[in-house]
């Protein structure tokens, strides 16, 4: 079917400016993508699936101009013993990185895993993303499968001493990135995979995990505070059999973004977690749009996702749980929120459920309010001045999503930068 | 130490006028209790004395120490000496009671230039003021009064006013829903708390209360003003006779 004319239009302008990799054995997924991308065409605002966020400045030809943020606040998981893996401006920085050596994982950039033939990689770059296309198009995820540049693939075949953590700088006012990772963790092993930091003035990255039986992988990652910056992002997730898979995102500013999580629980007793915390100050709009699909039986999934938003600020949040036929005994649970600090933001939630078994127990709530005022003035009546007392009820209100990480000195840092922002905000 | 002068307060939104006029002077070490039926203004007093909202003071005047109250915001009013025992305590999820009461402590001492508490200290001695008040280091690391009972709240209360040492002690109806060795130690909680430059407003229903804290003076309110004062006799009356006798001789 012909696509719309101004789909087809935006599509064609978008395309002309890239140039696909040479890159080898992934040449035919890259291509098989492109084809994906022609089909569907790149989102519009007309597109169900993006009625709250317009892609716009997500597709256009260019890059708007994003101004680089300059911080005096320590690193983030600065004083944390990992492994770093540089990218500036979507570009990998050898210079920057450490060297990629770590028991129990290899790690490769995506150029190499042709030349060293590396089977698993190659069975796995696009094809979780390919999955992904259905029942929901997500055409900005195939053109990173066929476009990007850069990236690596992490095998996790043992439990690394050490998080692996992708970072992602933020150099020129006027680049335009694309990212993409693919992940497989081996039956038994287990990872914490990190990522933080503005990447570019935009972003697409794309992640492709795939968790065997036993495994586990932990994800924290922290998006760059640079105001001015885009991010679409698309993390795909393939759990097997009684294997775990935890994220949590920290949203601190940024212009637009949208985070798309596409999980789908394939083996029995799997366990899947997906949070987010979001704070946002005027121009500020975050799209959190997530799919978890049971298609086994016994497991349990979870979304969290609390959004605080002043000045005009916009959250959203699309969040569906499928429950396929024969997944009996799932537990899932899905809950947004929002905290509106003042009468201009506002908060669009979109929370769904489809269900096709009948021994299931999934539960969802939204909700969006302001600062609890008796709460408020009872901290105040104990001596604690109004500026505090509302910073311990924002960050009491995103605590539910912090909680989802594990490792307390990860969430400490989140808990930090958070600090950080309310203390320049509030 | 706390001095109220022809308070008159009405609802900020509405045109009703809850308090009509009260007058009522605390003195430092003296305990003074209010009594009054359902409805008569007490709490709304309270609230008034440590500034929550909602509320408009259209004639009068509060001071403590000769500070004037009404300019104050409310965690001014907590560092200058006003402490308010809620009659319905606040539920604060995601705050732990020990981090409020950290915050809570340390904000008051910085706000009157005084030394922040270190952590050993602070922990010291909130366990040792919780264990008299039997709430166990479980209740401390839970979230503010959140899953608490009704009478665990009420020792919550008891608790910070024992870690905040505040100069004006204003306790509304902290007697209710408390069992009867629950109440025991409350008062001993406040008893403990008695000197010469505090002064307590007791704010209760019951005579019960005021036999373990021995008020100075009871007064009477009703309608939006203090209609009788006299010492702690006027309890006893009020538990034997009810109001019908009082408000009567009133009007
Ligand atoms: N925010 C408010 N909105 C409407 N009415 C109010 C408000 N605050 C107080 N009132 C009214 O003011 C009057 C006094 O209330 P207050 O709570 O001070 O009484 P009280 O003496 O403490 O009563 P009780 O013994 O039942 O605790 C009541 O009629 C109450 O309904
Ligand atoms: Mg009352």
């Amino acid at each position: 079917m012909a696509l719309p004319e101004v789909k087809q239009t935006a599509t064609e302008a978008r395309l002309a400016t890239l140039t696909m990799p040479d890159a080898g054995c992934t040449r035919a997924a890259r291509e098989d993508a492109l084809a994906r991308v022609l089909e569907m065409g790149l989102p519009g605002r007309r597109d169900e699936y993006w009625k709250y966020t317009r892609p716009d400045t997500l597709i256009s030809p260019e890059a708007p101009r994003a101004a680089l943020f300059n911080s005096d606040e320590p690193l983030l998981f600065g004083n944390l013993d990992r492994l770093k893996i540089v990218f500036i401006d979507g570009v990998f920085s050898a210079e920057d990185s450490d060297d990629l050596e770590l028991e129990g994982v290899s790690i490769d950039r995506i150029e190499d895993i042709c030349c060293k033939d590396i089977h698993w990689a190659k069975e796995l770059y696009g094809v979780l993303e390919a999955r992904g296309q259905s029942p929901v198009q997500r055409p900005l995820a195939a053109l990173n499968t066929a476009f990007a540049a850069d990236g690596v693939a992490i095998h996790v075949t043992g439990k690394p001493s050490k998080p692996i953590s992708l970072i992602y700088r933020h150099a020129s006012e006027t680049s335009d990135a694309m990212l993409h990772h693919i992940i497989r963790v081996e039956s038994g092993a287990e990872v914490t995979i990190l990522e933080n930091g503005p990447a570019a003035s935009r972003f697409n990255k794309c992640m492709e995990i795939d968790i065997a039986d036993g495994g586990i992988l932990h994800h924290v990652r922290a998006q760059g505070r640079d105001h001015e910056r885009r991010a679409a992002t698309h993390m795909f997730t393939r759990l097997g059999q009684e294997s775990v898979y935890k994220s949590f995102t920290l949203t601190v500013n940024g212009i637009l973004t949208r985070n798309e999580q596409v999980v789908e629980l394939t083996g029995d007793d799997a366990v899947a977690h997906v949070a987010g915390a979001c704070v946002g100050d005027g121009d500020f709009h975050h799209d959190d749009t997530v799919f978890v699909t049971h298609d086994a039986v016994n497991c349990e999934s979870r979304q969290v996702f609390k959004k605080v938003l002043r000045n005009g600020a916009t959250g959203v949040f699309q969040g569906k749980i499928l429950v396929k036929e024969g997944a009996q005994k799932t537990d899932g649970y899905q809950i947004s929120q929002s905290l509106l600090l003042d009468d201009d933001s506002q908060f669009l939630a979109k929370p769904e459920l489809e269900i096709y078994a009948d021994d299931v127990a999934c539960s969802h709530g939204s909700t969006s309010g302001a600062i609890d005022e008796t709460a408020l003035f009872y901290l105040r009546s104990r001596g604690v001045p109004v500026k505090d007392a509302t910073n311990m009820l924002t960050l009491a209100f995103l605590a539910e999503a912090v909680d989802e990480i594990e490792d307390a000195a990860l969430a400490e840092a989140i808990v930090n930068r958070l600090e950080g922002w309310l203390s320049r905000h509030i | 130490m706390l001095e109220i002068k022809n308070l008159h307060v009405k609802l900020e939104e509405e045109e009703k006028q809850i308090l009509k006029g009260v007058d009522l002077t605390v003195e430092a070490g003296k305990v003074h209790a209010i009594m009054g039926p359902n409805g008569s203004g007490k709490s709304t007093l309270s609230y008034v004395l440590s500034g929550r909202d909602g509320y408009e003071v259209t004639e009068g005047s509060a001071t403590l120490e000769g500070a004037d109250l009404l300019e104050m915001e409310p965690e001014e009013r907590a560092a200058a000496g006003i402490f308010l025992a809620f009659q319905y305590p606040v539920e604060i999820p995601g705050v732990g009671n020990m981090t409020f009461l950290r915050t809570a402590v340390n904000a008051q001492r910085k706000a009157r230039g005084e030394e922040e508490l270190s952590a050993a200290d602070f922990l010291k001695e909130v366990r040792a003021k919780a264990k008299s008040l039997k709430i166990d280091a479980d209740m401390l690391k839970r979230p503010v009064n959140v899953g608490f009972s009704g009478g665990e709240k009420k020792r919550n209360e008891i608790l910070q006013m024992a870690m905040l040492e505040p100069k004006m002690c204003i306790l509304d109806e902290t007697d209710s829903g408390l069992d009867v060795d629950a109440m025991k130690l409350v008062a001993e909680g406040v008893n403990a708390l008695r000197d010469e430059g505090r002064g307590f407003l007791v704010i209760t229903h019951y005579q019960r209360l005021l036999d373990h804290i021995k008020p100075d003076v009871v007064h009477i309110m009703a309608d939006g003003r203090i209609v009788k004062t006299g010492g702690p006799d006027l309890a006893l009356e009020v538990e034997n006779n009810g109001y019908a006798d009082i408000l009567a001789e009133v009007n």
